[in-house]
Protein backbone atom coordinates (compact mmCIF):
# COMPACT_ATOMS: atom_id res chain seq x y z
CA UNK A 1 0.00 0.00 0.00
CA UNK A 2 1.25 3.26 -1.31
CA UNK A 3 1.98 5.79 1.92
CA UNK A 4 -0.01 9.09 2.03
CA UNK A 5 1.35 11.91 3.84
CA UNK A 6 0.04 13.57 7.15
CA UNK A 7 -2.41 15.76 5.02
CA UNK A 8 -4.41 13.21 4.93
CA UNK A 9 -4.79 13.26 8.74
CA UNK A 10 -5.31 16.71 9.62
CA UNK A 11 -8.55 16.35 10.35
CA UNK A 12 -8.48 13.69 13.02
CA UNK A 13 -5.28 15.54 14.21
CA UNK A 14 -7.50 18.42 14.88
CA UNK A 15 -9.72 16.35 16.46
CA UNK A 16 -7.43 14.96 18.63
CA UNK A 17 -4.95 18.00 19.26
CA UNK A 18 -7.47 20.75 19.20
CA UNK A 19 -5.47 22.46 16.59
CA UNK A 20 -4.12 22.76 13.13
CA UNK A 21 -1.44 20.04 13.29
CA UNK A 22 -0.02 19.56 9.82
CA UNK A 23 2.92 22.86 9.74
CA UNK A 24 3.86 21.02 13.65
CA UNK A 25 7.25 20.23 13.94
CA UNK A 26 7.43 15.93 14.57
CA UNK A 27 10.56 14.58 15.97
CA UNK A 28 11.22 11.21 15.51
CA UNK A 29 12.65 9.21 19.06
CA UNK A 30 14.45 6.84 17.08
CA UNK A 31 16.65 8.80 14.34
CA UNK A 32 15.60 12.65 15.81
CA UNK A 33 14.41 13.37 12.02
CA UNK A 34 12.45 16.68 12.32
CA UNK A 35 9.60 17.46 9.95
CA UNK A 36 6.38 18.91 9.65
CA UNK A 37 3.93 16.35 10.22
CA UNK A 38 2.23 16.95 6.73
CA UNK A 39 5.64 14.93 5.80
CA UNK A 40 4.97 12.37 7.57
CA UNK A 41 4.44 8.80 5.56
CA UNK A 42 0.94 7.86 6.45
CA UNK A 43 -0.63 4.46 6.02
CA UNK A 44 -4.98 4.73 6.41
CA UNK A 45 -6.09 1.64 6.85
CA UNK A 46 -9.70 2.26 9.28
CA UNK A 47 -10.24 2.33 12.00
CA UNK A 48 -6.40 2.58 12.32
CA UNK A 49 -4.30 5.12 11.34
CA UNK A 50 -0.16 4.89 11.16
CA UNK A 51 2.13 7.83 10.88
CA UNK A 52 5.65 7.01 10.51
CA UNK A 53 8.86 9.08 10.06
CA UNK A 54 9.64 9.40 6.27
CA UNK A 55 13.76 9.06 7.12
CA UNK A 56 13.60 5.90 9.03
CA UNK A 57 10.39 4.68 8.45
CA UNK A 58 9.38 3.83 12.44
CA UNK A 59 5.67 4.24 13.48
CA UNK A 60 5.46 8.12 15.51
CA UNK A 61 1.54 8.13 15.59
CA UNK A 62 -0.97 5.23 15.84
CA UNK A 63 -4.22 6.15 15.75
CA UNK A 64 -7.64 4.30 16.16
CA UNK A 65 -11.22 5.90 16.00
CA UNK A 66 -13.98 3.73 17.19
CA UNK A 67 -17.30 5.23 17.89
CA UNK A 68 -16.51 8.36 18.22
CA UNK A 69 -13.61 7.83 20.40
CA UNK A 70 -9.94 8.49 18.97
CA UNK A 71 -6.67 6.27 20.95
CA UNK A 72 -3.95 7.83 20.18
CA UNK A 73 -0.36 6.03 20.59
CA UNK A 74 2.74 8.32 20.54
CA UNK A 75 5.29 6.50 21.33
CA UNK A 76 7.77 6.46 18.30
CA UNK A 77 7.98 10.40 18.91
CA UNK A 78 10.36 12.86 20.86
CA UNK A 79 8.22 15.71 20.63
CA UNK A 80 5.15 17.56 18.75
CA UNK A 81 4.74 20.86 18.68
CA UNK A 82 0.98 21.76 19.67
CA UNK A 83 0.40 25.44 18.48
CA UNK A 84 -1.26 27.59 21.35
CA UNK A 85 -3.43 29.69 19.24
CA UNK A 86 -6.36 27.28 18.36
CA UNK A 87 -9.54 27.61 15.95
CA UNK A 88 -12.78 25.68 15.97
CA UNK A 89 -12.94 21.93 14.26
CA UNK A 90 -16.20 19.75 14.48
CA UNK A 91 -18.38 18.57 12.20
CA UNK A 92 -21.35 20.60 11.10
CA UNK B 1 -25.56 21.04 -2.14
CA UNK B 2 -26.70 23.41 -5.00
CA UNK B 3 -25.30 22.33 -8.11
CA UNK B 4 -22.97 19.78 -9.77
CA UNK B 5 -21.01 20.17 -12.31
CA UNK B 6 -19.39 17.53 -15.05
CA UNK B 7 -15.82 18.48 -15.21
CA UNK B 8 -14.77 15.34 -17.09
CA UNK B 9 -15.97 11.34 -17.39
CA UNK B 10 -14.22 11.10 -14.30
CA UNK B 11 -14.32 14.20 -12.45
CA UNK B 12 -17.41 16.00 -11.30
CA UNK B 13 -17.80 19.45 -8.98
CA UNK B 14 -19.86 19.82 -6.07
CA UNK B 15 -20.94 23.38 -5.24
CA UNK B 16 -21.69 23.82 -1.64
CA UNK B 17 -23.69 27.04 -0.08
CA UNK B 18 -22.59 26.02 3.46
CA UNK B 19 -24.52 28.50 6.65
CA UNK B 20 -21.84 29.87 9.07
CA UNK B 21 -18.93 29.22 6.41
CA UNK B 22 -15.52 29.07 7.62
CA UNK B 23 -13.04 31.78 5.26
CA UNK B 24 -10.79 29.04 3.96
CA UNK B 25 -7.06 28.99 2.66
CA UNK B 26 -6.26 28.12 -0.73
CA UNK B 27 -5.13 24.42 -0.59
CA UNK B 28 -7.10 23.42 2.16
CA UNK B 29 -10.05 19.90 1.99
CA UNK B 30 -12.49 19.10 3.73
CA UNK B 31 -13.64 16.13 5.56
CA UNK B 32 -16.79 14.72 4.10
CA UNK B 33 -18.46 12.15 6.31
CA UNK B 34 -21.95 10.02 5.59
CA UNK B 35 -23.78 7.87 7.52
CA UNK B 36 -26.07 5.11 6.45
CA UNK B 37 -29.08 4.08 8.10
CA UNK B 38 -27.67 1.65 10.23
CA UNK B 39 -25.23 4.47 11.65
CA UNK B 40 -22.21 3.02 9.87
CA UNK B 41 -20.21 5.93 8.76
CA UNK B 42 -17.34 6.50 5.76
CA UNK B 43 -15.45 9.56 5.80
CA UNK B 44 -13.08 11.26 3.43
CA UNK B 45 -10.99 14.10 2.66
CA UNK B 46 -11.79 16.24 -0.72
CA UNK B 47 -9.63 19.23 -1.70
CA UNK B 48 -11.36 22.56 -1.97
CA UNK B 49 -11.48 23.78 -5.49
CA UNK B 50 -12.56 27.12 -5.08
CA UNK B 51 -10.89 30.14 -4.42
CA UNK B 52 -11.93 32.02 -0.84
CA UNK B 53 -13.21 35.02 -2.00
CA UNK B 54 -15.60 32.54 -4.19
CA UNK B 55 -19.20 32.77 -3.56
CA UNK B 56 -19.77 28.83 -2.75
CA UNK B 57 -17.32 26.42 -1.97
CA UNK B 58 -16.64 23.67 -4.60
CA UNK B 59 -15.27 20.55 -4.08
CA UNK B 60 -14.15 18.66 -7.07
CA UNK B 61 -14.37 14.82 -6.56
CA UNK B 62 -13.23 11.58 -8.62
CA UNK B 63 -15.92 9.39 -9.23
CA UNK B 64 -14.56 5.81 -7.85
CA UNK B 65 -16.14 2.91 -9.05
CA UNK B 66 -15.59 0.83 -5.43
CA UNK B 67 -15.55 3.62 -3.91
CA UNK B 68 -17.38 4.20 -0.32
CA UNK B 69 -18.13 8.37 -0.63
CA UNK B 70 -17.53 9.45 -4.33
CA UNK B 71 -20.09 7.35 -6.43
CA UNK B 72 -22.54 8.96 -3.66
CA UNK B 73 -21.57 12.15 -4.15
CA UNK B 74 -21.65 12.30 -7.59
CA UNK B 75 -24.76 9.60 -8.61
CA UNK B 76 -27.17 9.91 -5.72
CA UNK B 77 -26.47 13.99 -4.13
CA UNK B 78 -29.53 15.83 -5.43
CA UNK B 79 -29.25 19.90 -5.37
CA UNK B 80 -31.00 20.81 -1.79
CA UNK B 81 -29.60 17.64 -0.38
CA UNK B 82 -27.09 18.45 2.86
CA UNK B 83 -23.75 16.71 3.47
CA UNK B 84 -21.97 16.58 6.91
CA UNK B 85 -18.65 18.44 6.17
CA UNK B 86 -15.90 19.03 8.75
CA UNK B 87 -12.92 21.87 7.77
CA UNK B 88 -11.16 23.74 6.65
CA UNK B 89 -8.37 21.56 7.44
CA UNK B 90 -5.14 21.85 7.05
CA UNK B 91 -1.84 24.89 7.10
CA UNK B 92 0.81 23.09 5.32
CA UNK B 93 -0.32 22.69 1.74
CA UNK B 94 -1.57 25.83 1.15
CA UNK B 95 -0.81 29.18 -0.44
CA UNK B 96 -0.94 32.98 0.18
CA UNK B 97 0.55 36.06 -1.16
CA UNK B 98 2.39 36.84 1.53
CA UNK B 99 4.35 33.60 0.84
CA UNK B 100 5.94 34.92 -1.92
CA UNK B 101 6.96 32.69 -5.32
CA UNK B 102 7.96 32.53 -8.22
CA UNK B 103 4.96 29.66 -7.73
CA UNK B 104 5.34 26.60 -9.38
CA UNK B 105 1.90 24.27 -9.29
CA UNK B 106 2.93 20.61 -10.34
CA UNK B 107 -0.51 18.72 -10.39
CA UNK B 108 -1.00 15.21 -11.36
CA UNK B 109 -4.25 13.66 -12.41
CA UNK B 110 -7.00 14.61 -9.91
CA UNK B 111 -3.77 16.83 -8.05
CA UNK B 112 -4.95 20.09 -9.94
CA UNK B 113 -7.71 20.76 -7.41
CA UNK B 114 -6.03 22.38 -4.85
CA UNK B 115 -3.82 24.25 -6.67
CA UNK B 116 -6.99 24.93 -8.90
CA UNK B 117 -8.09 27.07 -5.70
CA UNK B 118 -4.68 28.59 -5.27
CA UNK B 119 -4.72 29.94 -8.64
CA UNK B 120 -8.21 31.05 -8.90
CA UNK B 121 -6.84 32.82 -5.18
CA UNK B 122 -4.06 34.01 -7.23
CA UNK B 123 -6.06 35.92 -9.64
CA UNK B 124 -8.81 37.37 -6.90
CA UNK B 125 -5.88 38.88 -4.93
CA UNK B 126 -5.01 40.04 -8.64
CA UNK B 127 -1.13 38.99 -7.30
CA UNK B 128 1.63 39.92 -9.35
CA UNK B 129 3.90 36.61 -8.41
CA UNK B 130 4.23 34.64 -11.68
CA UNK B 131 2.98 30.97 -11.32
CA UNK B 132 3.82 28.06 -13.34
CA UNK B 133 1.47 25.36 -13.47
CA UNK B 134 2.87 21.86 -14.94
CA UNK B 135 -0.29 19.60 -15.10
CA UNK B 136 0.37 16.04 -15.65
CA UNK B 137 -2.79 13.74 -17.26
CA UNK B 138 -3.63 11.06 -19.21
CA UNK B 139 -5.15 12.78 -22.30
CA UNK B 140 -7.34 15.82 -23.23
CA UNK B 141 -10.63 15.16 -22.20
CA UNK B 142 -9.27 14.08 -18.58
CA UNK B 143 -8.09 17.65 -18.33
CA UNK B 144 -9.98 18.88 -15.34
CA UNK B 145 -11.18 22.66 -15.85
CA UNK B 146 -9.95 22.67 -18.90
CA UNK B 147 -11.59 25.77 -20.43
CA UNK B 148 -11.05 28.00 -16.93
CA UNK B 149 -7.02 26.82 -17.42
CA UNK B 150 -6.74 27.58 -20.87
CA UNK B 151 -7.96 31.03 -19.81
CA UNK B 152 -5.98 31.67 -16.91
CA UNK B 153 -3.16 31.17 -19.74
CA UNK B 154 -3.76 34.07 -20.90
CA UNK B 155 -2.73 36.20 -18.04
CA UNK B 156 0.81 37.69 -17.88
CA UNK B 157 1.57 36.02 -14.62
CA UNK B 158 -0.22 32.34 -15.05
CA UNK B 159 1.84 29.78 -17.14
CA UNK B 160 0.20 26.73 -18.05
CA UNK B 161 2.04 23.70 -19.94
CA UNK B 162 0.11 20.12 -19.75
CA UNK B 163 1.58 17.23 -20.32
CA UNK B 164 -0.62 14.46 -21.91
CA UNK B 165 1.09 10.95 -20.82
CA UNK B 166 -0.92 8.27 -22.30
CA UNK B 167 -2.92 9.81 -25.60
CA UNK B 168 -2.53 12.98 -27.40
CA UNK B 169 -4.19 15.09 -30.03
CA UNK B 170 -3.12 14.80 -33.49
CA UNK B 171 -0.83 17.57 -33.97
CA UNK B 172 0.13 17.94 -30.25
CA UNK B 173 3.23 20.18 -29.73
CA UNK B 174 3.15 19.55 -25.69
CA UNK B 175 4.38 17.39 -23.65
CA UNK B 176 3.80 13.83 -23.81
CA UNK B 177 5.32 11.88 -21.43
CA UNK B 178 5.40 10.87 -17.45
CA UNK B 179 6.98 13.54 -15.62
CA UNK B 180 10.71 13.19 -15.21
CA UNK B 181 13.83 15.29 -14.30
CA UNK B 182 14.29 16.83 -17.71
CA UNK B 183 10.99 17.71 -17.92
CA UNK B 184 10.94 19.51 -14.73
CA UNK B 185 14.48 21.41 -15.49
CA UNK B 186 12.56 22.51 -18.70
CA UNK B 187 9.22 23.95 -16.44
CA UNK B 188 10.88 24.99 -13.48
CA UNK B 189 11.89 27.93 -12.55
CA UNK B 190 15.42 28.00 -12.02
CA UNK B 191 16.47 26.83 -8.14
CA UNK B 192 18.83 30.51 -7.72
CA UNK B 193 14.67 32.61 -7.68
CA UNK B 194 13.87 30.86 -4.72
CA UNK B 195 10.66 29.05 -5.98
CA UNK B 196 7.81 27.91 -4.56
CA UNK B 197 6.12 24.78 -5.69
CA UNK B 198 3.39 23.10 -4.30
CA UNK B 199 3.18 19.54 -5.75
CA UNK B 200 -0.25 17.30 -5.37
CA UNK B 201 -1.00 13.88 -7.11
CA UNK B 202 -0.57 10.07 -6.57
CA UNK B 203 1.94 8.98 -3.79
CA UNK B 204 4.05 7.59 -6.89
CA UNK B 205 3.63 11.12 -8.98
CA UNK B 206 4.44 12.91 -5.83
CA UNK B 207 7.59 11.07 -4.70
CA UNK B 208 9.25 11.36 -8.73
CA UNK B 209 8.12 15.00 -9.13
CA UNK B 210 10.04 15.97 -5.46
CA UNK B 211 12.81 14.19 -5.60
CA UNK B 212 13.37 14.96 -9.42
CA UNK B 213 13.14 18.70 -8.31
CA UNK B 214 15.36 18.54 -5.60
CA UNK B 215 17.47 16.53 -7.48
CA UNK B 216 17.49 19.98 -9.62
CA UNK B 217 19.11 21.76 -6.42
CA UNK B 218 15.46 22.93 -5.27
CA UNK B 219 15.42 23.55 -1.59
CA UNK B 220 13.42 21.05 -0.42
CA UNK B 221 12.16 22.98 2.65
CA UNK B 222 10.78 24.90 -0.21
CA UNK B 223 8.50 22.09 -1.85
CA UNK B 224 5.58 21.33 -0.33
CA UNK B 225 3.62 18.34 -1.33
CA UNK B 226 0.22 16.66 -1.00
CA UNK B 227 -0.51 12.59 -2.33
CA UNK B 228 -3.70 11.12 -3.01
CA UNK B 229 -4.18 7.97 -2.15
CA UNK B 230 -6.89 5.37 -3.50
CA UNK B 231 -8.28 5.67 -0.03
CA UNK B 232 -9.61 9.08 -1.64
CA UNK B 233 -12.92 7.29 -2.76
Amino acid sequence: MDALDGNAIAGVLFEVFGAEMTTSAAVCANCGARAPAAELAVYLRAPGTVARCRTCMSVLMVLVTIHERTCVDLRGLDTLEIPASRGPSGWG
Amino acid sequence: MIELIEETAEATSIVLDLPDRQRHRAGQHVDVRLTAEDGYEAQRSYSIASAPEDAYLVLTVERLDDGEVSPYLVDTLRPGDELELRGPIGGYFVWEEVLGGPLLLVAGGSGVVPLRAMLRHHQAVGSTIPVRLLYSVKSLDDVIYRDELMGMAADDEIDVRLTLTREQPEGWRGYARRIDQELLADVAWPPSEGPLTYVCGPTSFVEVAANALVGLGHDPGRIRTERFGPTGG
